[in-house]
């Protein structure tokens, strides 16, 4: 294919040429960076929580006023939930992965340490609460019945045993076992142990970049029956019951005692949905925003294809007089794209990487993979070749005879 | 004139309906995608407080020290966004403000006063007197409780028209009793509707309003050992139970104070620094005073009220209709250029460039204005699917207002008419007679 009569065309017609070469590199930048954030926002939100997370819900219970006799009640509503049929295991807790609330603490190797070797979620739970969550023990034991206290979250006594995930206790122990080891909460003087490790246990925080971001799996469980005017219960259920097992239980719940308030019912799944509906959300935006912006692009390329195939009319008929083929008109058009997109593609290669260091230094965002912005190129150039196809045809369909016509 | 060349441009627009459309579309597109990124930018970057913004400031006092892992990702400065009981105490007793204010979110039970009914959950903030003055929070019934009141620790509450609404059918219920946690409290006062966003006071929870359905006074809500209900984060162990917590170094107070002339400003920050060189030579800090004072448009940029998702689509959005307007450019050009011949004849029969300049941009301003009347709809239509996307709190940022309406249509003109400027340029330069004679 010969290019010099293509280059001296686009010379003559440089502006629709500059044009369509500026939006293609624009478009091929914010597709590119736009699929990186899609799929990097669809990664997070399909981490697994460390949970067994079908069949598992939650309610969040508030008592009216501060009733002395809390310990008792909450016994009562425990004893009333696993007695119920349908329900596996449960328990009582200050948090739960997803909740979007809770506490952290100073994970440390000493007492008085003045920096913390790491930042650590607490959860409270008692003997059921590994099965209830599902949670993977990789090492260790479950709590004893003698190691589980009571914890109204003002004590805050070291409790004389901990179950750790694998990541928190990686970074206390690099190389070693961390089983059996000693280990210092910040706000506590003494010391507590390492009877167990789970695989997995996300903190309550999960939003990208958000406050959960740096310290994700460092989660600790400590044995204690959570009892204070707002607490949750974690209730695991037998399989096909969760939508019962959930009405039952709030039923009875209001049996035992009336002074209450139940709110956030929900599955885990659901809680999980709701964690993440701001990422999916964007993710979805931006699918959007691509595809029109594929659109539009491609939708420019075949309006300004179609004026200059109507504007070269009467050269295209003096070509085919001169013996060019059908074939021969339609590639001139898919090369003169071709030779437009791919500048644009390597220009928009630039913006899309200078765009991705931007926003990396802006915002919680990872370098962009290279094989993003190849395959942006890719989808563009073939989005220009598309695009082009009719135009280019039409272009083929041009009569030589138009060539001894005048305009 | 101009109603000639609007015909003259309708007529030219009608004769290419298909180019004509896709420029329309093209625009309207890009001007909906980037309003709505837009509209809940300006929700979440808007000045909650206009009349007020710059009287208002937040003070921080580090009270953890350099050694300690602090907990707000990207502040430079390394403050934390709350401050300690103990100091919020010393800050209020210490009175160098005209209004001040420490505050926290907090939760109670409400039991209505029908037994049939079930208790419900009403959010809570505790805070002083100089919370309703101070942020000119207006009122339907009644009033602010005073300062005795604070001082007194008094069983009263400030609700909303919400929370007023579902529990006393809107009727004016000053002093009418409420039953919160079993303990009776008076109704001083019912809010009108108010809600500023970002809730720049407290941006731990629901930072763009919402969760609030009552306020008491704040040293009530302590000596009723009211939890916070927002963040709480501790350094150095404390002793247990509440007297623990209150004397302790964790952080879970905001605070806010008026000061209306930068004099006062000044004053404030130097009697902040003095406080922190006390804290050092008491001994309770081991480093030198580090303090800082915002008003509410620094705090807002400290506490990263624009989140960066928004951000995000911003760019996106905005990049979106340079794409789109560059289209509208390519395809105007064409089109104009196509009609070489028609200018020609126009300037051939003694048209000025000046006429067919303004008969070009009037077409160009026709494509705008239906491009943004399009946009403005697939505006509306973008926040209703935002709205389904996105959380309840976001959603609150999806309301279009009528300068949003405005700039959507001004918007679509002024750009379309930007991008018309070069095919414009183009057809002045056109030659009559070297046209003519080329047809």
């Amino acid at each position: 294919m010969e290019l010099r009569p293509i280059l001296s065309a686009m010379r003559r017609n440089k502006v629709g040429a500059i044009l369509i070469t500026v939006q293609m590199a624009v478009t091929l930048a914010i597709l590119c960076n736009g699929l990186f954030i899609i799929q990097q926002r669809l990664t997070l939100s399909k981490r697994p929580s460390g949970m067994e997370e079908t069949r598992l819900f939650v309610m969040s219970n508030q008592w009216v006023g501060e009733p002395p006799d809390l310990t008792a009640r909450q016994e009562a509503d425990l004893a009333a939930l696993r007695s119920l049929p349908g329900v596996v295991a449960a328990y009582t807790t200050n948090s739960y992965p997803f909740s979007d609330g809770g506490s952290t603490e100073g994970c440390n190797l000493k007492p008085d340490q003045t920096h913390m070797t790491a930042r650590c979620a607490l959860y409270y739970a008692d003997q059921q609460g590994l099965e209830t969550l599902g949670l993977k023990l990789i090492s260790g034991r479950n709590f004893t019945a003698a190691e589980v206290g009571i914890e109204t979250g003002r004590d805050l006594a070291a409790p004389p045993a901990v179950i750790i995930t694998r990541q928190l206790a990686d970074q206390l122990f690099p190389g070693k076992s961390a089983l059996g080891q000693s280990m210092y909460l910040e706000t506590r003087r003494h010391g507590t142990l390492i009877v167990g490790i789970v695989d997995r246990l996300q903190v309550p925080w999960i939003g990208a970049g958000g406050w959960g971001s740096t310290f994700f799996e460092n989660s600790m469980i400590e044995p204690y029956r959570y009892v204070a005017q707002y607490s949750h219960y974690v209730v695991r259920v037998k399989p096909g019951q969760l939508a019962t097992v959930m009405q039952a239980a709030q039923k009875r719940l209001f049996e035992v005692n009336r002074g209450r308030i139940l709110e956030k019912v929900r599955t885990i799944a659901e809680a999980r949905a709701a964690g993440y509906r701001d990422d999916r959300g964007l993710a979805v935006i931006l699918g959007v925003v691509c595809a029109a912006l594929l659109a539009v692009t491609a939708f420019g390329i075949v309006g300004l294809t179609s004026y200059w195939v109507t504007q070269r009319r009467r050269q295209i008929g003096i070509r085919r007089a001169l013996g060019a083929t059908r074939s021969a008109i339609t590639r001139y058009f898919q090369t003169e794209n071709l030779l437009i997109a791919s500048m644009g593609a390597a220009l928009g290669i630039a913006l899309a990487i200078a765009l991705n260091l931007w926003m990396v230094r802006s915002f919680e965002m990872a370098r962009l993979h290279l094989s993003y912005a190849l395959i942006g190129a890719l989808v563009v150039l073939l989005l220009g070749q598309l695009a082009v196809l009719w135009p280019a045809l039409r272009a083929s369909s041009v009569p030589p005879a138009l060539a001894t016509r005048s305009a | 004139m101009f109603a000639y060349y609007f015909g003259l441009a309708l007529r030219s627009l009608k004769r290419n309906v298909v180019l004509t459309a896709l420029m329309i579309a093209a625009i309207g597109v890009g001007i909906g995608a980037s309003m709505t990124t837009l509209t809940m930018f300006r929700a979440m970057s808007g000045d909650p407080i206009p009349q007020k913004s710059t009287q208002l400031f937040a003070p921080q006092i580090d009270n953890w020290g350099p050694t300690k892992q602090h907990v707000v990702p990207g502040d430079s400065e390394n403050f934390q966004e709350q401050i300690s009981y103990f100091d919020a105490m010393n800050l209020m007793n210490a009175h160098p403000a005209r209004r001040q204010s420490a505050m926290y979110a907090t939760g109670l039970a409400l039991t209505p006063a029908n037994p049939q009914l079930l208790p419900f959950q009403v959010g809570v903030r505790a805070a002083y007197a100089d919370f309703f003055p101070m942020f000119d929070v207006p009122f339907r019934y009644g009033a602010p409780w005073g300062a005795d009141d604070d001082a007194a620790r008094a069983d009263v509450v400030v609700i909303t028209p919400e929370l007023n609404d579902r529990v006393f059918g809107g009727a004016n219920s000053v002093g009418k009793v409420l039953n919160l946690d079993n303990r009776d409290y008076r109704v001083v006062g019912v809010l009108d509707k108010w809600q500023p966003i970002p809730k720049f006071y407290d941006l731990n929870n629901d930072k763009y309003g919402g969760g609030e359905d009552l306020y008491l006074p704040f040293t009530k809500a302590i000596d009723a050992h009211m939890e916070s209900w927002g963040n709480r984060n501790c350094a150095g162990d404390f002793k247990p139970g509440w007297e623990g917590r209150i004397h302790s170094e964790c952080i879970w107070i905001q605070f806010w104070a008026e000061l209306p002339t930068a004099a006062d400003a000044a004053h404030y920050r130097s009697f902040l620094n003095n406080y922190a060189a006390e804290q050092q030579r008491t001994g309770r800090f081991s480093w030198p005073p580090h303090t800082r004072l915002s008003d509410v448009r620094e705090w807002l940029v400290h506490q990263h009220a624009v989140s960066d998702e928004v951000r995000i689509l911003v760019l996106v959005s905005f990049s979106f209709l340079f794409v789109c307007l560059l289209n509208a450019m390519g395809l105007m050009l064409a089109k104009i250029m196509g009609r070489s011949g028609d200018i020609s004849v126009r300037r051939a029969l003694g048209a000025n460039r000046r006429a067919v300049f303004s008969q070009c941009l009037i077409e160009a301003g026709v494509i705008g204005l239906a491009g943004g009347l399009l946009g403005l709809a697939l505006t509306v239509l973008g926040l209703m699917a935002l709205r389904s996307l996105l959380s309840d709190e976001v959603n609150r940022l999806t309301h279009l207002s009528a300068t949003d309406i405005g700039l959507a249509v001004s918007l679509g003109v002024i750009a379309t008419i930007i991008a018309g400027l070069y095919p414009t340029w183009r057809a002045v330069q056109v030659q009559p007679a070297w046209q003519l004679k080329a047809q």
